[in-house]
């Protein structure tokens, strides 16, 4: 076999190349400028975001000055009484959230699994069509579905539910009584609702990216069909699912009109998940048109509240995920 | 209709609360309406004190202007002259004149605004007029920041906020709403209640239909051994404040029934239902046996609900109706800036819980074309605008409010 290779091999002369024209410069300047460019778009994002942060926070600060720490910690909300306490509201928040969460990653892993792996074609290019197509729906209507349709039948499913667990600890608190409709489950469930189509859309297409060759081996190795999906693309796709279920949950915390419509506007912290209650994005649509200044700036600490918790729990999930993966992949 | 402007050389007479009062004289027979009361509340000063107008010789000479211009533009002008007790609003026939007028603020007036602003569209197509809702809050801070040329507001200027405007504005109150305690009961057509049970029930502590305190206002009614579910405001809103401050003067005193006081939002006990806007909680009473809630007329009406009839001042059942609100308001105590609290008013015919509307506009003007246009808007509200309101159940004004109103109007100048 004749060495191929043009690099300078020790103690031989280099073979004579045909001299090429230098591209350089201009490849240099295309280079540059390409560089420039992205470096652009991505300050603008850190611009806006720390525009965004000082702005809000020199809004906010009035009522930082009213009632300093407290209205992280407050439960009180009587902004006629001048009391400021955003507590009842990052509760609701968090509950309606985690509630839409759990329900709906099953539910999309379930969809995504099954329109990669179990589907056939034509009944999968259907499938992909409609979430994509729930997708897109307004949470508007999503929310007005909640209170014309789903509200007061779920209303006698919870009186069910908590006949079932009455008199049983801890679970006859949970699914506490029923005062009405709008509660923090039914927001959950229409949470949930809307962000299953973003969750098993994008983890669709993370879990199509598991290269044939892996799967195949599995199978070959004598797999199952359930242990190739767990042996082989789901700790391939980890990342990218959480990444998806992660957009699923910033849908959820910072979705507003949905979440106004059903959970019934009341500032209560409870473990009665069929109690109303309230989450900020919520009040700050409601109430933002009749606030008054402390009132209003109130609201807007509540965005910049949102705005961290959103930080935060994305953060906290990141971090999950890169020790899972080390795991997963380490295996 | 255009300002008389005089050239005073009275250059040390600032506008003093005087000049407003007079304005409050009928232009017809000169009598002078009944003076304003003025223990209504904190909110008697125009200036705050301290508060130096940027341009004190433009507006003193402003000030003299004023005085000369409500005279002649009630007296002289195209509006029809009506005696101070007519019923009927006098009839609008200004000159067309072009411009851009627009506006923001409360939504509870927002369909007459919208209906009144098709009409004049019909009138005079030159005119052209955005109302843009978002509360009574964004309307005052739009006006402060000169962003609209007049604003919707439900409640009144609070005096530290008087400096933040680029000037000064004139309250100018266009119609009332009642404010119907409306109820889902199967078979129940009239329903007595007075101020403190309304206060129990909307606090929870009454909780059944058929509670003695119910029972002795409706000896005639078979009420129901059915729980009351309240229904209230998730919002914001207006409703709430007006619905909450009659409550708080009715029974709402030192040691009264009603402690939650007043607000456009409430620490509403747990257990009531929310409703998103009129919409929200008319939607709320219809689905739900047993239901009670606060709304405005207009939407209680749309919805088929029937609305109980309030025990006023004078210990009178009334109901709800326009004629009742137009009579309460004739009953309230109205300050010289016209501003006023037209709920628990004097008056045996007054329904007792009603809210108020008015639209706040600066005195000077950019130009004369401005001061035009919105003098125009402003009479046709105060005007035929008030036929149209009844046409859409809210309450026009009692006709010695509405002709101080129009001399408010006439106040706006360049």
């Amino acid at each position: 076999m004749t060495d191929l290779s043009v690099h300078p091999v020790p103690g031989q002369q280099p073979p004579d190349l045909p001299k090429l024209p230098d591209l350089r410069g201009r490849r240099a300047y295309a280079d540059g400028g390409f560089r420039v460019a992205t470096l652009a778009a991505g300050a603008l994002i850190l611009v806006i975001l720390g525009l965004i942060v000082i702005t809000m926070s020199s809004r906010a600060r009035h009522v930082f000055a009213h009632t300093g720490f407290g209205f992280f910690t407050g439960r009180r909300w009587a902004p006629n009484a001048e009391v400021y306490g955003a507590l009842s509201f990052i509760y609701g928040t968090l509950l309606t959230s985690a509630i839409a969460v759990l329900i709906a990653v099953p539910v999309s892993l379930g969809i995504a699994l099954f329109t990669t792996q179990v589907a056939p074609p034509w009944l999968r290019r259907i499938l992909v069509g409609l979430t994509d197509l729930v997708a897109v729906v307004p949470s508007v209507v999503f929310g007005l579905w909640g209170i014309i349709v789903l509200g007061p039948r779920l209303q006698g499913w919870f009186r069910a539910v908590h006949g079932w667990v009455d008199g049983i600890p801890v679970l006859d608190r949970i699914f506490g009584p029923v005062l009405g409709s709008r509660s923090f489950l039914a927001a959950g469930i229409i949470l949930a609702v809307m962000i299953t189509p973003i969750i098993s859309s994008v983890s669709r297409e993370v879990i199509d990216t598991t290269p044939q060759t892996d799967r195949d081996g599995a199978l070959a190795l004598g797999a199952t069909r359930w242990e190739m999906i767990t042996g082989a693309v789901l700790p391939h796709s980890m990342g990218g699912i959480v990444g998806a279920v992660m957009l699923g949950l910033g849908r959820a915390m910072g979705e507003t009109i949905a979440a106004a419509l059903v959970i019934g506007n009341a500032a209560t912290i409870t473990i009665n998940i069929f109690s109303s209650g309230d989450s900020l994005p919520s009040v700050i649509a409601t109430q933002w048109g009749e606030a008054d200044e402390v009132k209003r700036s109130a609201l807007i600490a509540m965005g910049l509240t949102l705005f961290v918790l959103t930080v935060l729990v994305n953060l906290a999930a990141t971090a999950i995920v890169n020790r899972g993966m080390r795991r997963m992949q380490g295996s | 209709m255009r300002t008389v402007r005089l050239d005073s050389n009275d250059q040390t007479r600032r506008p003093r609360r005087n000049d407003r009062i007079s304005r409050l004289v009928d232009p017809l027979s000169q009598n002078p309406l009944p003076a304003p009361r003025m223990e209504h509340n904190d909110v008697k000063t125009f200036h705050t004190p301290g508060h130096t107008p940027r341009n004190t010789a433009g507006r003193t000479k402003l000030a003299a202007a004023l005085v000369a211009a409500v005279a002649v533009t009630l007296g002289g002008s195209g509006i029809a002259a009506s005696a101070s007790d007519a019923a009927e609003p006098p009839v609008f026939d200004l000159e067309p004149v072009a411009g851009e007028l627009v506006g923001s603020g409360a939504t509870f007036p927002g369909v007459f605004y919208a209906e009144a602003i098709a009409e004049l569209e019909g009138i005079n197509g030159d005119l052209v007029i955005e109302y843009g809702g978002g509360g009574s809050s964004k309307g005052r801070s739009d006006l402060q920041q000169s962003l609209v040329d007049f604003a919707g507001t439900d409640g009144v200027v609070k005096a530290e906020d008087y400096e933040k405007f680029a000037g000064e504005f004139v309250y100018i109150p266009t119609v009332l709403a009642p404010i119907v305690v409306a109820y889902n009961l199967d078979g129940v057509d009239t329903l007595n209640l007075t101020p403190t049970v309304i206060a129990q029930i909307f606090q929870t502590e009454i909780t059944s239909w058929d509670d003695p305190a119910i029972v002795e206002l409706n000896p005639d009614v078979t009420l129901p051994a059915e729980p009351i579910v309240v229904v209230r405001r998730a919002d914001g809103s207006g409703t709430t404040d007006n619905f909450s401050k009659f409550l708080k003067a009715a029974v709402g005193g030192e040691g009264g029934v009603w402690t939650l006081g007043s607000g456009s939002e409430l620490e509403w006990p747990a257990g009531t239902q929310a409703g998103d806007g009129s919409g929200g909680v008319s939607q709320l009473i219809k689905d739900t046996p047993g239901a009670i809630g606060y709304l405005d007329l207009a939407d209680a009406t749309v919805s088929g609900l029937s609305g109980a009839s309030v025990e006023n001042k004078e210990g009178v059942f009334v109901a709800p109706t326009i004629e009742a609100t137009t009579a309460a308001a004739a009953g309230a105590e109205i300050a010289d800036d016209l501003t006023f609290f037209v709920g628990w008013a004097d008056g045996a015919d007054a329904y007792p819980i009603a809210a108020q509307t008015w639209i706040l506009a600066y005195v000077e003007q950019p130009d004369a074309e401005q001061a035009a246009a919105l003098r125009y808007f402003l009479t046709y509200l105060l005007t035929d605008g008030q036929a149209l309101a009844v046409e859409l159940n809210y309450a026009p004004l009692p006709a010695e409010l509405r002709d101080a109103a129009l001399a408010n109007v006439a106040l706006i100048g360049a």
